[in-house]
């Protein structure tokens, strides 16, 4: 097992320049998914789904009468206890050396269990090929000591990748940086092993509450839940048996 | 608020009428298959043959469905790839195979009349998995981040348990009268109806389900009616009552996952 390895994408310098879709989806040979005018801002892009693996979000928000224009680059969140992960009855998706989490194209039925098992709306259905397709973290650039093509395009720096850690370090670091200079309202989002995916092997730094940016305020991992659901349905199971067996005792 | 009101969690790419129907004929299949063995045991023989036709068919129906689901369905062999307690899909496919196969042979043997020793077994075995059968696809639907499926949690099962037996009843009374189908029918419906109850004081997008109210007429429907002095006509009725009550059911349930992601974004 390799270090893990991550992203912390810096929303604070993104420029909303959309170099991180390009070459995501040039690298990655992402099918294009349609020219459309959303009338959201800048973003012609709309969410992450199959077809898209890096979305940049654009919020016009006034503040004191002047407008202030959020941008961030969204991404799969490769988190430490992934929903699509877990419930993939292929093992189709499954967790990398570098603790990421990737699907086996080859390996997938298209059951879908995926799409509604991430707390972040991220893997999708493709309509055409009926696979489930997400970021891979350019699984085929970093086993050859690569870095990821969104990071590689990123002029700022506002995605940057490497080992998590140093990652975590770094973000601290920028976010102590940011409160000094008096931006109240910045956080880390995914940085913390303690929340509900056991933190994100891909985390933010955001300038506002996540729900602005389409993210989840609080994320929790269904399986969680798992062994209490498993025990309710074998009670449920027992019920059945006895509801069975009673109908049949008596007269007829 | 949120982003442009855009939900976050994908709406299921599932189809509609597949998996709500899966989800029907799997439970129908599983009661069916646990009453032939109690029909067998207890001594109704009039009984067994239909419930183990039944189940063969429920459940090959609902592989049927299920298979047709997939994105890729000649890959669907890859369910049974590995076996994974975290998956319920998983879990499913590992209970649906045998099951499927089992009460084929079953009911293959109660057809022809021959091999009734292997089809004793086999139906024995279906039986054993047929409670299984009836509350997998809870854990299926509430192991997601859609919030009124994931918040049915504690109920479903039991919703699902009860629709499953009243199901198994509705297929047996309309092929014959019976007191063992209609004991079966109504302790069925009274647990769905009971566990359903408590599910929607706790979550509210079950209040607002047309499915769900009339899938409760007509369990209520259906109950009454297997009650008429034994008359062909109104078994054959109440047995429709519980099978239709049992579409509605689970129709309903399905809806209202996709339903509570929309409605949580409109509260947002």
């Amino acid at each position: 097992m390799s270090e893990r390895m991550g992203f912390f994408t810096d929303t604070s310098v993104c420029i909303g320049c959309k170099a991180c879709e390009v070459a995501c989806k040039t690298w990655n040979d992402v099918p294009a998914d349609g020219m459309d005018l959303l009338g959201m801002s800048y973003d012609n892009t709309g969410s992450l789904n199959a077809n898209t693996w890096r979305h940049v979000a654009f919020i016009e928000q006034t503040v004191e009468d002047d407008t202030r224009w959020l941008m961030s680059s969204d991404v799969c969140k490769h988190c430490t206890e992934a929903g699509c992960l877990d419930v993939c009855p292929t093992g189709a998706l499954f967790r990398t050396e570098f603790d990421t989490v990737v699907v086996q194209a080859d390996v997938c039925n298209g059951c879908g269990y995926c799409v509604p098992a991430c707390p972040f709306g991220v893997i999708d259905r493709r309509e055409d090929d009926g696979r489930a397709w997400k970021c891979t973290l350019c699984y085929d650039r970093i086993r050859d000591g690569l870095t990821p093509a969104c990071a590689t395009a990123c002029p700022t720096e506002s995605i940057q990748y490497g080992p998590l850690d140093e990652l975590r370090e770094r973000a601290d670091k920028r976010l102590e940086e940011l409160h000094a200079k008096g931006e109240k309202d910045a956080r880390l989002y995914g940085r913390s092993p303690d929340d509900g995916v056991g933190g994100a092997g891909a985390f933010f730094l955001l300038l506002d509450e996540p729900e602005i940016y389409g993210l989840p305020e609080n994320p929790v991992v269904t399986t969680r839940d798992l062994p209490a659901m498993w025990k309710r349905a074998g009670v449920a199971a027992v019920a059945v048996v006895a509801g069975v067996a009673a109908s049949f005792l008596g007269k007829r | 608020m949120g982003y442009y009101g855009r939900p976050i969690v994908k709406e299921p790419v599932w189809k509609v009428p597949d998996v709500p129907a899966y989800l029907f004929l799997g439970g129908m299949a599983g009661a069916s298959a646990s009453m032939a063995v109690a029909a067998q045991v207890s001594g109704h023989s009039e009984l067994v043959g239909p419930a183990r036709i039944t189940a063969a068919v429920g459940s090959l129906a609902s592989v049927g469905a299920l298979v047709h689901d997939l994105g890729r369905p000649a890959r669907f062999l890859n369910m049974l790839r590995v076996f994974k307690v975290t998956s319920p899909l998983s879990v499913g496919s590992w209970i649906l195979a045998p099951f499927s196969g089992l009460t084929a042979l079953s009911a293959a043997t109660s057809v022809t009349g021959r091999f009734g020793g292997i089809g004793t077994l086999a139906g024995m075995a279906a039986g054993i998995l047929g409670p299984a059968m009836c509350t997998y696809t809870s854990v299926l639907l509430a192991d997601t981040a859609v919030p009124a499926w994931h918040q049915a949690y504690p109920e479903l099962p039991f919703v699902f348990a009860g629709s499953a037996m009243a199901s198994a009843a509705g297929a047996s009374l309309l092929s014959r009268p019976s007191g063992p189908a209609v004991r079966l029918g109504l302790l069925g419906g009274g647990l769905e109806l009971a566990s359903e109850a408590v599910l929607e004081r706790r979550v509210e997008t079950y209040r607002s389900s047309g499915l769900l109210t009339a899938a409760k007429a007509l369990t209520v429907a259906g109950a009454g009616l297997s009650l008429l002095p034994r008359h062909r006509v109104a078994s054959v009725l109440a047995g429709a009552s519980y099978l239709a009550a049992g579409v509605c059911t689970r129709f309903g349930i399905y809806r209202a996952g996709p339903a509570s992601l929309r409605q949580e974004q409109s509260l947002r």
